[in-house]
């Protein structure tokens, strides 16, 4: 191109603006495309920052919508209170996900839908403060662009992390060039689902065991900025005309002191709120935590989410006009297929268990190293 | 806001987008004054009563030197029937010493705020140590790039007392010169009689200035991020642990902080350089493929060129030809001899300027001892000219590739040795640790998988050998053919541009940034 064009020349201005736009577009191309495949995947093994960002395919409406962290979405059965009651309901939950990630995810939520119920779980009121960049991701990242994300992210940052490193994960992950794995280029451009409407499904199971004693804490009072988020939450809830329920899962570690127990339920009867801890109903929702975890007790296995989900679901009907969505066709034939992906799920896990006697494509055992 | 920030980057970018598109060619310096104090004030807002100090005072007094002069020199034209020879002589002697009274008040000013500022905590320290006593510090501010800042600023004063500039009469103007922002980082040290044939003018676009500073901004940023700032994690392990890195770890070190400090250092320059040609702004180059250099000499012609010169003008030749110099020239060759005396005012005046050089580039005494080891090897490859001359007849060596190469390596090799002193930050380590080389042979060890020990895997080494390599064949393009290798690419535009995306993508996915790294500063920034 060097040859007959004077730089002054029409030509070769047209041929230095076509050059410079190819450019720019190779390389806003190529920015995405590295994006895209440096970014974490959560398909094996750490599924849970996939999470959030699943919800958004979701095409049914839910009138029920668990908050919280892993006590949720792993203890719960979305596809049992279906089943069972006819409740169609999505876990927003993430690892350790604390209040004010609900409490956006919340508000992230009504951008799409108003659910009748809100069920949060109160085990994260006791972080007051960011507690880890890893588990922020895996909750941030996955929610589309709006002002709710921009402030979960401001309200969730730990040392270090910026905001430009949300808006552009490139410049976050860039350095996993060096680690890249074979579902880093599987995943790239589409994921697998890993949960059923926010259920993280496991079947194997790991009796119970002895949980170290609770450690003396030198302040019993839950944080000031977690508290305040949940009056958030509640005031949320009211102006969009949303039950809020509060609960604790009926898992004993970490281990919920009586003290902020006591404290939940003040504030519950100052908002006028129901708080149920259901630690103390393991027995009525049936729980046998010799067969019902899968990982000595901290979580509950597929059997335990079912009774959870059973027996939270007989409060839910019993408390709250809830839509009996089997009799909506539209509705029902998407549970179907929800029904259909969970019921191979657990075929799944249980043809691993009975062949290796261990699941060895989820879980710690699917981490790619 | 570090060069390698986002903020930097963005702050630059719209600088430049509304140097162009919005603001008059005329009034653009103007922009650049506003740019400027805002990155200072940044930094840090109380910079700016240091900078304003150091601008005012060499403003008023320079304009008072050239008042004076001029009317000085006005009244001897107009009354020279009144003057002879002798009363001219005279006439011209007061006047002398008034320019020099400004001259030294400008420089008092100056330089005492930059020996107050950086070297008084040096001072407290050495003190202490003569006295065997503890000694509490002083919490002092160093302004950014006050080094830089005021050797422009004594520069400019200098010249003005020589009459070889004139003076800049507006204030703000002489403030950009002062606080052009790109060049505060870490240089270069630019005189006012070069900078200001640019910085003031009326600008236009022009496509083949945005272009080569384009290019050039992000191959700085490629040295800095992907070479540099990956290598520096191992330097600092090998560095901080030295009893356990000894013998050829050390030989490990020197390669490694030879690539790191140059594209560290240049990686900066190309982006100072790269901004302000951006704007239309020609800033002096500062470095001249130093690792092609055949001697120490050369070496030093080649790296921080503009520092270089700066203390060959200001110091080497004014010392040189003082009137106690040139007294003691005399003194020497009468009583030492011709091939002697000659050398005695060179060598003190060598001496004199590699003790500020070391000076200058740190308040610690590492800095000082690696200044006057500059000194000494240079003193010494001098003296032994006639020795290689001789050698270089016998057996006719001079001139072949292989030897050039061999020149090349040795004197890479004898600086990078040099540099070790900076490394390690302390002159008694750094003589164990050089020796070391020489009297622990564990050269295996570097082959047992220790070097993956250092914070750098195998990726790391592959891109930063990759990395190397490219620096490498870009330098040698324009060692072999004599000309920038974005001379050739320009002429293909096409190629320019697919250059640009390359070198910014690879910058982006290989660099050395953001979590998980540590953002490092640039070396010279210290300065």
């Amino acid at each position: 191109m060097k040859k007959s064009w004077s730089h002054e020349s029409k030509e070769y201005k047209i041929y230095v603006v076509l050059c410079l736009i190819l450019g720019l577009a190779i390389a806003a191309a190529g920015l995405y495309a590295l994006q895209k495949l440096l970014v974490p995947k959560y398909m094996r093994g750490v599924v849970e920052g996939s999470m959030i960002a699943e919800y958004y395919e979701s095409e049914v409406p839910h009138e029920v919508l668990f908050l919280g962290d892993c006590e949720v979405y792993e203890n719960i059965s979305t596809v049992a209170l279906y089943r069972d009651y006819g409740i169609s309901s999505y876990i927003r939950g993430s690892a350790q996900q604390l209040t004010w990630q609900s409490y956006y995810l919340l508000e992230d939520t009504l951008r799409y839908e108003t659910p009748e119920v809100v069920v949060f779980n109160v085990l994260a009121l006791k972080y007051g403060e960011p507690q880890s960049e890893s588990y922020n991701r895996m909750t941030l990242d996955g929610m589309r662009w709006s002002r709710s994300k921009w402030d979960a992210i401001n309200a969730s940052m730990t040392e270090g992390e910026h905001m430009a490193d949300y808006l552009f994960p490139l410049l976050r992950y860039h350095s996993r060039w060096d680690e890249l794995r074979s579902t880093d280029f599987e995943y790239a451009f589409s994921r697998d689902r890993v949960t059923v409407n926010g259920y993280y499904m496991r079947c194997d199971i790991s009796p119970e065991g002895e949980f170290p004693a609770p450690m003396p804490l030198a302040d019993y009072t839950l944080p000031e900025t977690s508290m305040d988020y949940l009056t958030r939450m509640v005031e949320l809830c009211r102006e969009n005309d949303i039950e809020l329920i509060l609960i604790k899962a009926p898992t004993l570690y970490p281990y919920w002191y009586e003290e902020w127990d006591a404290q939940v339920r003040a504030f519950a009867q100052e908002y006028n709120v129901p708080y149920i801890n259901y630690i103390n109903l393991r027995d009525n929702i049936g729980l046998d935590m010799s067969v019902d975890t899968y990982d000595a007790g901290l979580h509950l296995n597929l059997t335990g989410a079912e009774k959870f989900a059973d027996y939270i679901g007989q409060y839910l009907v019993n408390h709250y006009e809830l839509t009996d969505f089997r009799d909506v066709a539209d509705v029902a034939r998407a549970w179907e297929d929800d029904i259909l992906f969970y019921d191979e799920l657990r075929d799944a896990q249980n043809a691993e268990l009975a062949e290796y006697g261990e699941l060895r494509s989820w879980g710690a055992n699917a981490i790619e190293n | 806001m570090l060069f390698t920030s986002l903020p930097f980057v963005i702050f630059t970018a719209v600088l430049i987008a509304v140097y162009y598109l919005l603001v008059p060619r005329n009034e653009r310096w103007g922009l650049l004054l506003i740019a400027s104090l805002a990155f200072y004030f940044f930094a840090d807002p109380r910079y700016l009563l240091f900078i304003g100090v150091t601008a005012l005072t060499a403003y008023v007094l320079a304009i008072i030197t050239e008042d004076y002069n001029a009317k000085r020199k006005a009244y001897l034209k107009a009354n020279k029937e009144n003057f002879d020879s002798d009363s001219k002589k005279k006439y011209k002697a007061v006047t002398a010493r008034v320019s020099r009274l400004m001259l030294v008040l400008a420089l008092l000013i100056n330089l005492g705020i930059l020996a107050a500022t950086k070297y008084t905590n040096f001072v407290i320290e050495t003190i202490g140590a003569i006295r065997n006593q503890e000694v509490n510090f002083v919490n002092v501010i160093i302004p950014m790039g006050i080094s830089f800042y005021t050797f422009q600023t004594v520069s400019y004063s200098i010249d003005i007392s020589r009459g070889t500039i004139k003076a800049q009469r507006s204030f703000w103007k002489f403030l950009l010169f002062v606080s052009f922002f790109p060049q505060l980082v870490q240089g270069p040290i630019s005189r006012y009689g070069d900078l200001s044939q640019t910085l003031y003018e009326p600008k236009r676009f022009e496509l083949r200035n945005v272009s080569y500073g384009f290019i050039r901004i992000l191959w700085g940023y490629f040295k800095k991020l992907v070479i540099a700032d990956r290598l520096v994690i191992g330097l600092k392990t090998l560095t901080e642990t030295p009893d356990e890195y000894r013998g050829a770890y050390v030989f490990v070190v020197m390669m490694l902080y030879a690539a790191q400090l140059y594209c560290d250092f240049t990686g900066g320059i190309d982006i100072t350089i790269g901004i302000a040609q951006m704007l239309g702004i020609t800033v002096k180059e500062n470095f001249d493929l130093p690792y092609f250099s055949k001697n120490i000499k050369e070496y030093w012609n080649r790296w921080h060129i503009t520092m270089g010169t700066w203390f060959t003008d200001y110091i080497f030749y004014p010392l040189s030809v003082s009137p106690t110099m040139l007294k003691l020239s005399k003194w020497s060759r009468q009583h030492l001899g011709n091939a002697i005396g000659k050398r005695v005012t060179v060598y003190i005046s060598c001496f004199c300027v590699w003790l500020a050089t070391g000076i200058w580039h740190g308040a610690a005494w590492h800095f000082v001892v690696w200044g006057l080891m500059n000194f000494v090897v240079i003193m010494a490859s001098q003296e032994l000219e006639p020795l290689y001359a001789k050698f270089h007849n016998k057996f006719g060596f001079k001139g072949r590739k292989w030897y050039s190469a061999f020149e090349i390596l040795r004197t890479f090799l004898l600086m990078s040795s040099l540099k070790l002193f900076d490394c390690y930050r302390d002159v008694g380590m750094t003589f164990r640790m050089f020796g070391s080389m020489f009297t622990t042979f564990n050269i295996g060890k570097l082959f047992n998988g220790s070097l993956l020990e250092i914070g750098l895997t195998r990726g790391d080494y592959t891109v930063a050998v990759i990395a190397v390599v490219i620096v490498f064949l870009v330098s040698l393009y324009k060692k072999l053919r004599g000309r920038d290798v974005r001379e050739m690419l320009f002429e293909r535009y096409h190629l320019f541009v697919l250059c640009c995306v390359v070198l910014f993508l690879a910058t982006m996915v290989f660099g050395a940034y953001g979590m998980g790294y540590d953002a490092s500063q640039f070396i010279y920034n210290q300065f």
